[in-house]
């Protein structure tokens, strides 16, 4: 009789333990969900703001004579492409996320090819307006890591709390799956390095 | 018991290993200053020439101008290495994020100036660039590393002025930078002495608990405030963050 009050006492503990873990787990989990929601906000407002300055990177170089219109309708497009790539943050999960890195990269891609060409027009580099530019461009690029790597961070740190005990045992009960992060560059993807002081 | 204490370091440790660029950067220098030399390429005067000008804009606007001189960022771009060092260090408020960071790595021939969040609009990356080219590379191109600075740092001045103003209380600041220290020691007074109590013996035990509520009270108003600047230095870093703002060059 009393072995089995013990035995009942202690599963009755167990639970009460595993259900305290669980609810300051959950709050914990709410806490980091919101963290990467807030990180998130800052990572597509960043690629916003380079997307901004693109019309009027097109505008400055196309006033160059003969530019090349073919780069230029590249980066067009590639920016068209990247700013309809959204996602619904309360759905960042790691498809959604490469999805948004590749349009993203495309971008990167072409804007990188359209300052290369742009090294072929001197006359068009030395103006006060395309050196801004350029200035504009790589603090954004510079933006752009930075609010990637927090993040990442701010993944990371939810993803652990997420696949760890106790709360992988509650993760999928409360909806909270594991998220996506940018990986690392990869080629296409790096963002424009230009030399910006010749 | 036990176990909490070792997980407890085990999660402390995690803590400090977040991250690699963080252990290449220098630490922050005791007692704080806005300009660190770290390669001798200043002298005594030219150094506390720059303080002087720098702490007195910090006094009046609260924006905090640091000059950071390394020899190398060795493998990681400047403007990583400014980021991660300014957030590192906390230059600026951690309220309005209004600190710049004028890094310099000689060897490199590269600098920087990283802007916090809270002066990307006062000093945009436009005129961060301005600044560098037209200001601090003709003279690093000659030489005359304090001559680039001084000029550097009075057109950084120029555009970040006005943009904050350093509050009432401003000189008697205590951002608490040692605050996370007091923290863990409380902490592990607070769990010595449950544990001690535990041990010693339930009933007798009482006399003993009065003795660890002397440590944390004794201890945390004699911390606090002594990092407030008294001889009119600069009075420290106050915890600002960097977003990614600013412009680099070389020379």
């Amino acid at each position: 009789m009393s072995t089995r009050n013990i035995v009942l006492i202690s599963i009755l503990g167990f639970i009460l333990l595993l259900g305290g873990c669980g609810c300051s787990g959950y709050n914990g989990l709410v806490q980091k969900d919101q963290e990467v929601k807030g990180k998130w906000a800052n990572v597509e407002s960043d690629y916003q703001r380079r997307a901004d300055l693109i019309p009027n990177l097109v505008n400055t170089v196309k006033g160059a004579a003969n530019f090349e219109q073919e780069t230029l309708t590249q980066v067009i497009e590639a920016r068209a492409k990247a700013t309809q790539t959204t996602i619904d943050p309360t759905n960042l999960s790691p498809e959604k996320i490469a999805q948004f890195q590749k349009a993203q990269g495309e971008l990167s891609g072409a804007i990188g090819r359209l300052l290369v060409t742009v090294e072929k027009y001197p006359e068009l580099k030395a103006t006060e307006a395309f050196r801004d530019l350029q200035a504009q461009l790589e603090g954004t690029e510079n933006r752009i890591k930075v609010s990637r790597n927090d993040f990442n961070d701010a993944v990371k740190d939810y993803n652990t709390t997420v696949k760890k005990f106790p709360m992988v045992l509650f993760a999928g009960i409360f909806g909270f799956q594991e998220k996506g992060f940018f990986a690392a560059e990869a080629g296409a993807d790096k963002a424009p390095t230009v030399d910006f002081n010749k | 018991m036990k176990k909490t204490i070792t997980l407890f370091f085990l999660v402390f440790l995690c803590n400090s290993l977040i991250g690699q660029i963080e252990k290449q950067l220098p630490a922050r220098p005791q007692p704080p200053r806005l300009v660190t030399d770290y390669t001798g390429t200043l002298s005594a005067d030219q150094q506390d020439a720059l303080e002087r000008k720098l702490v007195a804009f910090d006094d009046s606007t609260s924006s905090q101008i640091a000059v950071v001189i390394i020899e190398s960022t060795g493998d990681y771009d400047i403007a990583d290495f400014a980021f991660a060092l300014g957030r590192s260090w906390g230059i600026g408020n951690k309220e309005f994020n209004n600190g710049v960071l004028l890094l310099v790595a000689k060897q490199d021939r590269k600098m920087f100036i990283a802007t916090g969040y809270g002066l990307e609009g006062a000093l945009p990356d436009a005129t961060a660039k301005q600044i560098i080219s037209n200001e601090i590379r003709p003279n690093f191109k000659g030489n005359d590393y304090y001559r680039g600075l001084d000029q550097g740092t009075d057109a950084i001045i120029a555009s970040v002025k006005g943009e904050y103003s350093a509050p009432e209380n401003y000189r008697s600041k205590d951002d608490g930078e040692g605050i996370p220290g007091i923290f863990i020691i409380l902490l592990v007074i607070i769990i010595v002495s449950v544990l001690k109590r535990r041990g010693g013996g339930g009933r007798g035990g009482f006399r003993r608990g009065g003795g660890f509520m002397y440590f944390p009270t004794g201890g945390s108003s004699h911390w606090g405030g002594s990092s407030g600047g008294s001889s009119g230095g600069f009075g420290g870093f106050g915890g600002g963050s960097f977003g990614g703002g600013g412009a680099g060059g070389d020379w």
